[in-house]
């Protein structure tokens, strides 16, 4: 069942993905763009599922549903997400990350 | 066998009344409430004479002696199977006969009271505290253990507070309450420390077992010895500390005197009649442990005894307010019972100064109560507490005054009144054990005859003065309870005494000593001749007398600087050299740690708290470097 393609290769780009999903979510200030960012490191996760059911049990599909499953629960977070940053917006009239920072000492 | 059990009524009626007035007695008329109380006491008293009645001449005696009956029982607070503390009603005949002396001066008072209080603000809440009371000193004499003793002795302390501090607007009230909680609190530490002892030391607090002359408290106690006495000599000295406090006796009596700025009733009822003669309550019902265990404690209980009955009786001549002579005569007096029973014996006619000393407390509780009662009605007619401000009084006050007359003759002693029987059991048994303690007694009968009839002779005759408006006589709801008590008085000798209240229950014949009886009758008289020819008449000689012993009156004039010498030992000595250092101890040393503590976390926490800084990607980029450190360590050092 050789494609090709080793495993590695999806790894390097999981790994990839992930880390500029974390640099994202860590550096910029946009609340939609760490939005993004955290959509980044799901798929970078789905990428490791689909490859290593790929790979490693090529003849059963948990990977594969399991990816489908983290898409759908993505996308209902999204929603929540973006909901809770319409609401940041209309409250403080930005949603620029630092200066919602009313939880402090 | 008869039961007893409704006996636990006596306790419980006073009780409900007290609640039932202090919670809901504003909302009830004035004149209702008082009603309400005394309606309840009046249920006491013939509670109580249907026990004493069915006590002393219906129930079972075994080996012709009045047995120890404990009516009710309840377990309170089990400690330990052996020891539990137990909530009940014991009777025996000292606390029988207790139980009718206190309800009957309890129901003049409360009658009394409806009279003199009228119209008084607190009507309602002054009988709701009589209530109170009442119950705290019935439930301590019919204690079944030393701690419901105890609890009750520190209630009816309460309840003396409150009475005493009724007109708490009156700062000198305010200060005498607090004077007289504050010193018998202090002696019932020495109570509560002699209670420990001698539970330790007999492993039970109940009485039956503890006075048992043959049972195993008694033997037990001289084994272990401390500074050259029995520990249960010591015991027995701590708890007669607390008896020392609650009866005013010296060194402890300077609460007493002050106690009468409290409402006139209450000084008849608490300060003279029942809570004072507590302490000689509680040497009585202990008797069988000091004279079997602790006779060097019994020697002590008479020596007290009779230096506070002449120390007193001393100052009682000098003092001019009618109150505090009666403050002071109390003291005497109840100096007479503790003498009595410092010097009796066991059984039998060994315990004549036993039953001496039961038989002058009820008499004393009887016309004490009414001189009290008097002196509240000629208060209340003439608005002043001082002698000067009285004179030829017999004229506007007939029936106070014949009262007066009957109560002064019987603490004189004088036959036939009740007075004369048991002061004379008193001085027998005094003769018959110490003759020096018999020759002060002696002694203190004539002082004691003489300052009563200065009193009267002040109050009642020398020169008629011209009051403001004329002084009339009490209305009929304070005249009927003196007419009750001086009758009491006045035929409560013609008792068998001894055939009821003995210190072993068995019951023998006493006869009056003549040998002893015409003297003391003698020196009565002779206080009274006394007394007559200084103060019927104004006369030069009471201010010659004061002058020529100048500084002996001033002395006493001044009750011996007893209360300048606690100031001085309270102020100048422990507030000093004691308070003053520990209080700098605990405000640098104590509380500078504390302070320390507190400060040193303020400023760290001042320094740290930036790390909460609301920038949630500071949180995450923590968390993140956290989570990755934690993987590098799980994958290169975790084995």
């Amino acid at each position: 069942m050789n494609t090709g393609i080793p495993l590695q290769y999806f790894l390097i780009l999981a790994t990839m993905m992930f880390f500029v999903g974390v640099y994202g979510f860590l550096t910029r200030r946009n609340l939609i763009t760490i939005l993004m960012s955290v959509e980044l490191i799901l798929n970078s996760v789905n990428i490791n599922l689909l490859a290593f059911n790929r790979y490693l049990y090529p003849n059963k599909l948990e990977g594969l549903f399991f990816s489908l499953f983290v898409i759908t629960v993505a996308a209902a977070e999204a929603a929540v997400a973006i909901a809770i940053i319409i609401n940041i917006y209309r409250r403080f009239m930005t949603i620029n990350v630092e200066d919602v920072n009313e939880m402090k000492y | 066998m008869i039961s007893f059990s409704y006996t636990i009524w006596i306790l419980i009626i006073p009780f409900l009344t007290f609640v039932l007035l202090g919670l809901a007695g504003h909302k009830l008329k004035p004149r209702l409430s008082g009603l309400l109380g005394t309606g309840c006491l009046a249920i006491i008293t013939i509670l109580s004479f249907i026990t004493a009645y069915f006590y002393f001449f219906r129930s079972e005696q075994i080996g012709g002696a009045y047995q120890k009956i404990s009516a009710i029982s309840i377990t309170w607070l089990p400690l330990t199977d052996k020891l539990h503390i137990d909530i009940g009603v014991l009777l025996d005949p000292i606390s029988v006969m207790m139980l009718v002396v206190i309800s009957i001066v309890s129901l003049m008072v409360h009658i009394y009271s409806l009279g003199y209080m009228k119209g008084e603000r607190g009507f309602e809440r002054f009988f709701a505290f009589l209530s109170l009371f009442t119950f705290s000193m019935l439930g301590l004499v019919v204690a079944t253990n030393i701690f419901q003793m105890y609890i009750f002795w520190e209630l009816v302390g309460v309840s003396s507070y409150i009475l005493i501090g009724f007109y708490y607007q009156k700062p000198s009230a305010v200060r005498a309450s607090k004077k007289a909680f504050i010193v018998t609190r202090f002696a019932d530490l020495g109570f509560l420390i002699g209670i420990l002892i001698l539970s330790f030391n007999t492993g039970t607090i109940d009485f039956i077992t503890l006075t048992d002359p043959n049972g195993p408290a008694i033997a037990q106690g001289s084994g272990i010895s401390f500074m050259g006495l029995s520990v249960m000599t010591w015991s027995m000295i701590f708890v007669y500390m607390g008896g020392v406090g609650k009866s005013a006796m010296f060194p402890f009596h300077i609460w007493l005197p002050d106690a009468m700025e409290g409402p006139t009733p209450v000084s008849a009822l608490i300060h003279a009649a029942t809570m004072v003669v507590a302490g000689v309550y509680l040497v009585a019902r202990m008797f069988p442990i000091y004279v079997f265990s602790a006779p060097v404690a019994l020697e002590v209980v008479a020596y007290v005894g009779a230096f506070s009955s002449l120390f007193a009786a001393i100052i009682a001549c000098t003092q001019t307010d009618i109150k505090r002579v009666l403050a002071y005569s109390t003291m005497s007096q109840i100096g007479y019972m503790m003498l009595a029973l410092g010097v009796s014996g066991y059984g039998g006619h060994e315990g004549l100064g036993f039953m001496a000393s039961m038989f002058h407390l009820s008499t004393h509780a009887m016309f004490k109560a009414l001189l009290f009662l008097c002196a509240g009605a000629i208060i209340h007619a003439v608005h002043s507490n001082y002698m000067t401000d009285m004179g030829g009084l017999r004229k506007h006050l007939p029936i106070t005054h014949l009262t007066f007359l009957i109560a002064c003759l019987t603490i004189a002693g004088i036959p036939p009144m009740s007075g004369f029987f048991s002061k004379d059991e008193i001085l027998t048994a005094a003769l018959h054990h110490n003759k020096f303690l018999f020759a002060v007694e002696y002694a203190v009968a004539g002082l004691t005859a003489f300052y009563m009839f200065r009193l009267y002779f002040n109050i009642f005759w020398g020169n008629e003065i011209h009051y403001h408006h004329t002084p009339h006589e009490a209305p009929s709801t304070m005249t009927i309870p003196l007419i009750v008590l001086a009758a009491c008085s006045a035929f409560a000798g013609l008792i068998p005494f001894s055939r009821l209240v003995t210190s072993d229950g068995i019951p023998f014949d006493s006869e009056i000593e003549w040998a002893v009886a015409i003297p003391s009758v003698l020196i009565g008289l002779a206080g009274i001749g006394v007394a007559f020819i200084m103060y019927c008449k104004k006369t030069e000689i009471p201010d010659k007398l004061a002058a020529t012993f100048k500084y002996t009156y001033k002395w006493a004039y001044n009750k011996f600087y007893i209360d300048e010498i606690y100031l001085f030992i309270t102020k100048k000595i422990i507030f000093r050299y004691i308070s003053e250092p520990v209080a700098w101890f605990d405000r640098h040393i104590v509380d500078g740690t504390m302070n320390a503590i507190a400060s040193v976390t303020r400023i760290v926490s001042f320094r740290i708290r930036g790390f909460q800084s609301g920038q949630l990607q500071k949180y995450a980029f923590v968390f993140v470097t956290g989570a990755v450190l934690l993987v590098l360590i799980f994958i290169y050092l975790w084995q």
